[in-house]
């Protein structure tokens, strides 16, 4: 088994096909996509390869260390910041082909129209432990 | 006994032993100890006095943990093996547990998740699950805080002011797991109502009975929220909002008034109306107004924003809300809804969706967005 994390970007993925802002689709299409969303994690879970999900909010800060007895620095954020994180599923799969079909599954996920929102997602393997039989 | 009747012994055997001279952190676990034995042994067979079985297997618990500390320790220790003699649990010291837990040291967190050990009987696990934490996670949490009150709570532990907090957000803020934390926030307030004889405890009792009551009509079976003004008020508990109404009315009559109590009275004031129409705005931003003066905060005054939209029309709740910090979560949703009143729609819909985007949680966002969604196919239809 090995973990993958399926990230969602609010910005920095590349453009969906059907790239229509939420809040424009018919009060339907946003239940159809909220009912796709709860039961693609339920999906999952049934076959024991959910971990976690978590949704991001679009507000944050980037903070440093800036020296002893300082507070750290925050600033930000910042509108020019290209790569914006709105959530991630990490799964627990057999292979590297299955959580790439998994993520196909949810970039399918109904839009404006009904039609698959086509959205790309990131597949990001994770570092796990070192395994018993290499040393 | 069920699992709940057999918690309701926890503090009382906690104070006994503390009151005999056991350092606090090594009683609690002593008595964690003598509950999970509980647990297995009342299975079979009920002791005639549970309460004088659980302080006893406390204790022994207690001097087992003592003798092994000092065993390794190489120290000699004396301590009476007998039962304690003056094991008749007090409420002053059962209170004073309540103080202890909610010490102004504490983080709320620390304070949340002592309380629901050390008053509430709930195992580590049972409070990790609650909060979703890791176990490991939550027994450090506990651990640190023991140490804390340890070090710091016996001569200035804290107040009733300071429990009611915790209580409070134990009852806002329980997730899942198998312990239902809004009712566990209930029963302990419950239990600090009887121990101490405070106008805004029975408050804070009457607020939490009235929100309880309405739970099954705030949510959908898919975890979409309802408005209130769309709950199905037939789902409403009956029996828990005349309690609630009963107990916030003899708040009331003592002429203490304090936050809880002004809460308690608005949220008296929605259950008290069997349609959403007939609901006395009126009095609920008179309500406010009191509230204000307890607890001048921009949740408050956005609050009543909404209110006195309700209850003089959409300007006159625009109005109001022009005076509240727009920082203030919600803002916008609240915005939106009185410009949705006042007819403006496209500015109403911009606002639901901007507020979906800052909202708070997932339920919220998509609550919003439903919105937004809503007004701009109906702008659409109207356009075309």
């Amino acid at each position: 088994m090995a973990k993958y994390l399926l990230l969602k970007h609010y910005r920095g993925a590349p453009a969906p096909v059907n790239n229509v802002p939420m809040d424009q689709w018919t009060p339907d299409e946003v239940e159809a996509h909220i009912k796709f969303m709860n039961d693609f994690a339920g999906r999952l879970e049934s076959s024991g390869e959910f971990i976690d999900g978590q949704a991001l909010s679009p507000d944050g800060a980037w903070v440093r260390y800036d020296g002893e007895g300082r507070p750290p620095v925050t600033d930000g954020p910042f509108a020019e910041t290209k790569d914006l994180i709105a959530g991630w599923m990490i799964i627990d799969v057999d292979s590297y082909e299955r959580a790439v079909e998994l993520a196909g599954e949810l970039s399918a996920a109904p839009g404006a129209n009904g039609e698959p929102i086509h959205e790309w997602l990131e597949v990001r393997p994770f570092l796990g432990a070192p395994s018993n039989f290499t040393h | 006994m069920n699992a709940v009747e057999l918690r309701e012994l926890v503090p009382r055997a906690l104070s006994v032993l503390v009151r005999r001279g056991a350092d606090f952190a090594t009683a609690e676990d002593a008595v964690q100890e003598a509950l999970i034995r509980a647990l297995a042994a009342w299975d079979d067979e009920l002791p005639a006095d549970p309460t004088g079985w659980l302080i006893t297997v406390a204790w022994r618990a207690f001097l087992d943990m003592t003798r092994s500390d000092a065993a390794r320790r190489d120290r000699e220790v004396r301590f009476d093996t007998d039962p304690p003699a003056d094991a008749i649990p007090n409420a002053d010291d059962t209170l004073r547990l309540y103080f202890l837990c909610a010490h102004p040291d504490l983080t709320s967190s620390s304070a949340v998740a002592l309380t629901l050990r050390a008053v509430g009987g709930l195992t580590t696990r049972q409070i990790a699950q609650a909060y979703l934490v890791p176990e490991a996670t939550m027994a450090q949490r506990i651990s640190r805080a023991k140490r804390v009150v340890a070090q710091a709570g016996v001569d200035r532990p804290g107040d009733t002011r300071t429990v009611m907090r915790v209580l409070y957000l134990v009852f806002n803020e329980g997730y899942s797991g198998d312990v239902d934390l809004a009712a566990e926030a209930i029963r302990l307030t419950r239990q600090l109502a009887a121990l101490a004889d405070d106008a805004e405890v029975h408050g804070l009792l009457a607020l939490m009975l009235l929100h309880h009551a309405r739970r099954a009509s705030r949510t959908r079976t898919d975890g979409s929220i309802v408005p209130l003004a769309d709950q199905d008020r037939g789902l409403w508990d009956t029996e828990l909002i005349a309690e609630g109404v009963d107990i916030a009315h003899a708040a009331l009559a003592r002429d203490q008034l304090g936050e809880y109590q002004a809460q308690a009275a608005i949220a008296a004031l929605h259950a008290d109306a069997p349609r959403v129409e007939e609901t006395d705005w009126v009095q609920i931003v008179e309500w406010y107004d009191e509230l204000l003066r307890f607890a001048d905060t921009p949740i408050v005054r956005l609050n009543r924003a909404v209110a006195v939209g309700e209850a003089d029309g959409a300007p006159a709740g625009l109005a109001a809300l022009a005076q509240v910090d727009e920082r203030v979560p919600r803002h916008e949703a609240v915005a939106a809804y009185l410009h949705e009143k006042n007819g403006d729609l496209e500015l109403a819909a911009r606002l639901y969706a901007a507020a979906a985007r800052n909202a708070p949680n997932l339920a919220e966002r998509d609550h919003q967005t439903r919105q937004a969604a809503r007004l701009n196919q109906h702008l659409q239809q109207h356009r075309t």
